[in-house]
């Protein structure tokens, strides 16, 4: 069937900020959608929340809305737009979920816009648990058992039909307490009583247990003749009971036969059909118990997921694009294979490589979280890894996870690990538990024990068994013949050890194996990516690296290199690997941006990253992928096989920046800044010698490379002071410290962040605005292309702190210095392309914070808010272009404002205070756009799903500090028809100012408690301020009990006006809908119509 | 684990270790590019005369199992994977992959770099070729090589078929008899047969058609097999008889078979097809499946008669023929496995089609 013409204009909606559970495999589904139906001729309305995005790039979409993802918001947007069909889903839970409520609010009927894709009975009958598991058993298809009881009586008889052990699910509490595991009768009779009690309809669901069972995963496609595909099988090594985010995940299934395989292919057929998903992907799970095979569904998501995006990844078959092929009317047998051109997508891909997906974990950003693992997502992003056996791919995994880890090495001694902590550690699902499966089979555990204790499957454990058996043989070789035979060594080679890993063995330096590796003939070959196993030819060149015999990208070169005649200009870019805290979608953004921008000048770009979610593995992006961990030996392989022009280092955040002098030292040619001066700007001292010798201010500082070191310069700048190691992203171990005794106690944590790095130790300067600075300088002249005013004061980190563009209480005279500070500093350090710089400014004066001569996190947002693509023009100067070359627009002519929020992920991490400070602790931004401050703010709240209250009660809590300032700020908001509570101390200075204010307890049980008011939805916004040594624990529960009720809670004093500003606005209903291509248009000439 | 070379007709090596068992073997390569379903690839008949190489790099991880057979033995002369499973699992397995290798005297050979074999045989097209642990002379194994007859023009049903006709009994009660004639054929063909009710009489390849008529069957079933299916003269004779007499249903060789019987012609692939993931249209539905194949020659389009034959089946990916159907008698056939063992179950449709058939016929 071809396209259907009864549609024209289609919205699309994306998925907001990267939050834990949905990352950047949106932006990467929805910029593949957006260019597909673009393609065919159809007027795409998009609307995104986050600016990192590459789909809200103005050029992606027709009309490109950065609204807050509401749907009210959303409802303007159809309303302005009056697009025909919204196609919900491509933008993850969060598309879906907007979707569901404009359908049930009525606004799809009122405007007349159908879903495509999915409709709202589809999409109810896969998300609604009652709904799908009839829809399950209807089919014939087996669901874990379970039934309701009301009674411990019922509980016990239902327990005695379904079998031990059984969770206990009480029905309507909040946040799933009082429920629980019972293994046996007694136990059952205790979480049953209890479960029946906390329940408000005293009832609770006995379900069969299915911890430990085997999960799978299938990414299923349909199209609108019922033809249906499968995309890609998974495989967890976590068994069932940790989030598959979490889990290490495997592609294709390895343990099951034909016969399995066949019956799970065949259930995943009859449900999308059953649950009746027109067209697109969906990703179906199944659990199977290890014993006797019996196959129970576990959920669908009638959607592309970040599955489908490393399903995508692992096969090379763009889900998502063809997704959107298939809701506009396509059927899969009309649409080409890319990369095989000859065939078309109505085919099931199959792969000869192992795909390994580790997830990557931040709990050292929240000490006070256990890093344990279960069925909520902890993990911020993923690397994958491709290679031809699986010891090969998972060792490259554990090295591309950049947790300094080089392989499943030995970082920690089995020896010293006691034997209960193995135990514990396999047994409880954790961020390192591959590890210990390590540690465990090296005190000689069986792999039965192994298996059984951590219910990993005996496959994958025998698979690490291997890699110790070859580790103890590579050791006996070298120790009883100081010699590893080539054999050995490519054996190990081929079983994914690094060459760090082997210097280990050997005994020396990294770059002594890889020189006598390299005189043995002993070196990577790279293979395609081809959805078919080498049995057609693939065009587009998507590689790996693996040690074998034949090297595809060689040949490939070859070839390229005949066709064109030797006139070939290549750039290679390093990527950001997998997300973290600090280093995420933003880095990306920039990458591909300088593969589009140096795409366009002809030359060729090769894309170097490991981060399966991400845009710039979309392997249109660049003309050649190479799916590999970002390390020194993994980017030399390819610089080997490529010998690009160029290498570019400085968009992929700080990994890449990492390799910088090393490559360089390998004389690899780094365009752009150079390393020494991107060395300057990291080595404080030599910086602080830079800045002084500009003339500029900088706080006091020092850097110690010993405790008394330290201890001195705290004391000779005076305290509170900012210690830091060196060499860091996102703040990392970053703290302001307020006396000697901290001091010591911070020295001894971050030993280990920055090893042999010197402590870096600045005067804090305290109640000090701070400012970033965005520019792009080609080593003569300098352009600052955005000026971010923060919200809160310096000491927040910037990734964490709130920010406006351009600057609305700067004066002219600060704007014009801080424009002549950057253009000092960007000639100083001969900056070849982007940079940062954070200023303090306090009573006048300007302080320089910080440089880094790279891309920031930044970039994205000011391109989104001024209209100009600042790191295209970065990759263009990088490879010799001139500033001047270029129309530079100038800042101030900008009519709206642009306010950037950050999103927090404390709501995953309990226990762990929600309070900002130099480390950076947020996963993701968004972005308000308006024609004031006040409504620019009230939208990125809305956007960062704390949206501020028009009305309501407000609980005030300053600090001593905070108390002068916090009276005028009351009073507003006692004028926007607020109601104030206060705890003793504020309400005091309130009530002596004449604000009226009800005073609450902060402590106890009482009605007129805090807690209970947050409990009962009684408060509306937070204002607390902690004190500044130490947050005082019962603000702390406090704080806890705002996130788990969603009330928004501001802990910043200047955060709290930009939210009585951001009320004002919401209650004058000042927001304007607007396209991004509007704003840009608008800012050019005079105003357009709206 | 010795040192083993894997020697092509046309000079090039590739270099592996065998398992247990030692020395040479000959045969043709192919290709297989399912992931899983091994123990199906090598017990079943079609592979007879071949050197499979798997191009999905693990095999063996979930060992072997005594239902997954798709005939009595293991049929390879030779089987070429990355990496053997050291550790197999799963609930059904009996023994490991490696272990049924070696008690069946398989050459077999782990270490090669397959996606650089496939990609020779996808260039150059599928050839003779040998295993080797003995003998690393290319020219000594060329000579050796020189006096392994090729697949085109060479009889291998012969070594296959049953040699006495044999009854696969219906499960339940049993609605139909069908005769089946035996060019290599896969239990699962048989094991749906019966599970559709139907008794099938199995027969050598060599039965005359009389024997067949004998048993009163309501429709013939040609069995899939090795080899050229144009030198296999004696079915095709005995199939060009039974027109008009019984219902007819192909599957693979039995297809070509069929194809010939018509008056059409067949032809040997470049490097066949031999997977579980090929799309196929059923023109007849107007619907895709994603089939099971293993086949290295094909009918040719063009040799058929249109005004008798129509074709129901088209690959994809290529074009060729993968179904046709007599205009006037109830004959039908398909070029890839509507019985998967491995692969998909998409095609087990056509299954239902026979039956309706010699429903119909029976009428």
């Amino acid at each position: 069937m071809p396209k259907r013409t009864d549609i024209k204009k289609i919205l699309l909606i994306g998925s907001g900020p990267i939050v834990i559970g949905q990352a950047c495999e949106f932006d990467y589904s929805g910029t593949q959608a957006c260019k597909a139906l673009k393609e065919e001729g159809f007027e795409i309305v998009l609307c995104n929340s986050n600016p990192a995005t590459i789909m809200t790039d103005p050029e992606i979409a027709d009309h490109t809305y950065i609204e807050p993802l509401t749907p009210d918001f959303v409802e303007q947007i159809i309303k302005k737009e009056r697009p025909d069909s919204i196609l919900p889903t491509l933008g993850g839970q969060t598309a879906l979920n907007i979707a569901m409520q404009l359908s049930e609010r009525g606004v799809l009927k009122t405007y007349n816009v159908r879903m495509i894709g999915a409709t709202y009975d589809v999409i109810k009958k896969a998300e609604d648990r009652e709904c799908f598991k009839a829809a399950c058993l209807k089919i014939g298809l087996d669901v874990p058992r379970s039934a309701f009881a009301h009674t411990v009586e019922e509980a016990v008889k239902a327990a005695k039909e379904i079998g031990f052990p059984l969770i206990i699910r009480p029905s309507y509490t909040l946040g799933g307490t009082g429920g629980g595991i019972a293994r046996n009768l007694e136990e059952l009779e205790r979480v049953a009583s209890l479960g029946i009690e906390s329940s408000m309809i005293r009832e609770v669901i006995v379900e069969e247990s299915i911890e430990g069972w085997k999960e799978f995963e299938l990414e299923v496609m349909r199209d609108n003749k019922d033809n249906v595909v499968i995309v890609c099988s998974i495989e967890n090594l976590d068994p069932m009971g940790v989030h598959t985010g979490d889990s290490i995940t495997v592609a294709p299934a390895q343990t099951l036969t034909d016969r399995e395989y066949q019956a799970m292919r065949n259930a995943s057929l009859a449900l999308i059909r059953e649950i009746g998903v027109e067209t697109g992907g969906s990703n179906i799970q199944f659990a199977t118990d290890p014993r006797n095979g019996r196959m129970v569904v576990i959920e669908m998501n009638p959607r592309v997921s970040r599955s489908s995006a490393l399903a995508s990844k692992a096969t090379g078959f763009p889900i998502a694009k063809f997704a959107a092929k298939l809701a506009v009317g396509y059927s899969l047998d009309e649409i080409r294979n890319d990369i095989t051109r000859e065939t078309p997508a109505s085919f099931e891909p199959t792969i000869d490589y192992v795909v390994v997906k580790a997830p990557r974990f931040t709990f050292e950003k929240f000490p006070e979280a256990k890093d344990i693992l279960g069925v909520s997502m902890k993990s911020v992003g993923e690397t994958m890894a491709i290679g031809r056996t699986f010891k090969e791919a998972l060792q490259k995994a554990l090295r591309g996870l950049e947790i300094g880890h080089t392989g499943l090495d030995n970082k920690q001694d089995f020896r010293q690990i006691p034997e209960e902590k193995i135990e514990l550690r396999l047994r409880e699902p954790n961020a390192s538990r591959i590890f210990y499966v390590k540690y465990a089979l090296q005190k000689g555990w069986s792999i039965e024990k192994v298996a059984e204790i951590s219910r990993i499957d005996p496959w994958f454990i025998a698979h690490i068994a291997q890699i110790i058996d070859l580790e103890k043989e590579l050791l006996k070789s070298y120790h009883d013949e100081k010699n590893i035979t080539p054999e050995l060594l490519r054996k190990a080679k081929e079983n994914g050890f690094s060459d760090a890993q082997l210097a280990e063995f050997m005994n020396t330096k990294e770059a002594t194996v890889r020189a006598l590796r390299k005189e043995l003939g002993i070196t990577a070959t790279f293979k395609v990516v081809d959805t078919c196993a080498a049995e057609f030819e693939a065009y587009t060149p998507y590689f790996y690296s693996t040690y074998e015999t034949e090297d595809e990208a060689v040949l490939e070169n070859a070839r390229l290199d005949k066709e064109a005649k030797g006139q070939r200009k290549k750039i290679m870019i390093l990527g950001g690997g997998p997300n973290r805290i600090g280093q995420g979608i933003e880095f990306d953004y920039c990458c591909c941006h300088a593969a589009f921008a140096l795409k366009d000048l002809g030359y060729e770009t090769i894309m170097v990253n490991s981060n399966p979610e991400t845009v710039s593995t979309d392997y249109d992006t660049s003309d050649r992928l190479y799916f590999e961990p970002l390390t020194f030996e993994d980017v030399m392989n390819i610089y080997e096989v490529e010998k690009p022009d160029g290498v570019i280092v400085q968009f992929g955040g700080q990994t890449p920046l990492n390799l910088a002098r090393r490559l360089h030292e390998a004389k690899v040619p780094i365009v752009g800044t150079t390393v020494d001066s991107i060395d300057l700007a990291e080595n404080r001292k030599l910086f602080a010698a830079f800045i002084e010798k500009l003339g500029l201010s900088q706080p006091e500082n020092g850097s110690a490379m010993t405790t008394k070191e330290a201890v001195d310069i705290a004391t000779r700048i005076g305290y509170p002071v900012l210690a830091r190691p060196s060499f860091v992203l996102g703040g990392r171990a970053m703290r302001i410290i307020y006396d000697k005794e901290s001091l010591l106690s911070f020295i001894e944590e971050a030993h280990d962040v920055s090893r042999g790095n010197p402590i870096l130790i600045d005067k804090f300067i305290e109640e000090a605005m701070e400012v970033d600075v965005d520019a792009l300088c080609d080593g003569e002249k300098t352009h600052v292309t955005g000026i971010m005013e923060h919200i809160e004061n310096a000491g927040i980190h910037s990734g964490d702190s709130a920010c406006v563009l351009p600057p609305h209480t700067l004066s002219e005279e600060i704007i014009a210095r801080i424009k002549e500070y950057t253009n000092q500093i960007a000639l100083g350090l001969k900056v070849v392309g982007l940079l940062n710089i954070q200023y303090a400014i306090k009573g006048g004066k300007i302080f320089v914070l910080e440089v880094n001569p790279r891309a920031s996190r930044t970039v994205p947002f000011v391109s989104k808010a001024t209209g100009f693509p600042i790191a295209k023009i970065a990759a263009q100067i990088m490879v010799g272009k001139k500033l001047p070359t270029f129309a530079l627009p100038q800042m101030d002519d900008l009519k709206h404002v642009s306010v950037k929020e950050s999103v927090l992920p404390f709501s995953r991490f309990s226990g762990v205070d929600i309070v900002l400070g130099p480390e950076m602790k947020s996963t993701g931004e968004v972005m308000g756009i308006d024609l004031s401050f006040g409504a620019a703010f009230a939208k990125s709240q809305a956007a960062a799903n704390s949206a501020l209250p028009k009305t309501g009660t407000i609980f005030i809590s300053v600090n001593e500090f905070d108390k002068r300032n916090i009276v005028f700020l009351a009073k507003r908001l006692v004028d926007l028809k607020f109601k104030l509570v206060a705890t003793k101390g504020t309400a005091k200075v309130l009530r002596s100012s004449g604000v009226p204010v009800e005073e609450v307890d902060k402590h106890g049980e009482g009605k007129n408690n805090l807690l209970t008011l947050i409990k009962r939805n009684e408060i509306n916004l937070i204002i607390n301020t902690p004190s500044g040594k130490r947050s005082q624990s019962d603000m702390r529960a406090i704080r806890a009990a705002a996130i788990m009720h969603n009330v928004p809670c501001i802990t910043t004093l200047q955060g709290a006006e930009a939210a009585a500003n951001g009320i004002e606005s919401s209650l004058a209903k000042e927001f304007t809908i607007q396209s991004l291509q509007e704003y840009y248009k608008q800012k050019r000439n005079e105003p357009c119509a709206v | 684990m010795k040192k083993a070379i894997l020697y092509l007709q046309d000079g090039t090596t590739f270099s592996g270790q065998s398992l247990k068992v030692t020395g040479e073997s000959a045969g043709e390569f192919v290709f297989n590019t399912a992931m899983a379903g091994y123990q199906e690839v090598l017990t079943d008949p079609s592979y007879t005369g071949q050197i499979v190489v798997m191009t999905y790099p693990l095999i063996g991880n979930y060992g072997v199992n005594e239902e997954d057979v798709e005939s009595k033995k293991i049929h390879v002369k030779g089987f070429v994977v990355k990496e053997f499973c050291r550790r197999h699992s799963n609930f059904r397995s009996t023994q490991s992959l490696i272990d049924y290798l070696n008690d069946n005297k398989i050459l077999a050979v782990e270490g090669v770099d397959t996606r650089a074999l496939t990609r020779h045989l996808r260039l150059f097209g599928v050839m003779k070729g040998m295993i080797s642990t003995e003998d690393f002379d290319p020219k000594s194994l060329a000579k050796k090589l020189a006096a392994v007859p090729d697949m085109v023009g060479y009889d291998l049903v012969k070594d296959v078929t049953t040699d006495k006709k044999y009854v696969w009994p219906a499960k339940g009660p049993m609605k139909f008899r069908v005769a089946a004639i035996d060019c290599g054929i896969k239990f699962n063909i048989l094991r749906i047969l019966a599970e559709l009710g139907r008794e099938v009489h199995v027969f050598p390849a060599t039965a005359k058609l009389e024997e067949i008529l004998a048993v009163k069957p309501d429709g013939l079933f040609l069995s899939n097999g090795p080899g050229d299916p144009a030198v296999v003269t004696y079915v095709i004779d005995t199939v060009r008889k039974s027109f008009g007499k019984l219902p007819i249903f192909g599957i693979c060789l039995g297809h070509q078979i069929l194809g010939l019987a018509l008056g059409g012609q067949t032809y040997k692939l470049k490097f066949g097809h031999h997977g579980a993931n090929h799309p196929v249209m059923d023109k007849l539905a107007n619907r895709i499946g994603i089939t099971s194949q293993n086949h290295g020659f094909c009918v040719d389009l063009k040799s058929l008669n249109a005004n008798d034959v129509e074709i129901t089946h088209v690959n994809l990916n290529d074009n060729t023929v993968e179904g046709l159907r007599h205009k006037k008698f109830p004959m039908f056939s398909i070029q890839y496995h509507p019985e998967s063992a491995p692969g998909p179950t998409d095609a087990q449709y056509l299954f239902g089609r026979f039956i309706e058939s010699m429903g119909k016929f029976k009428k």
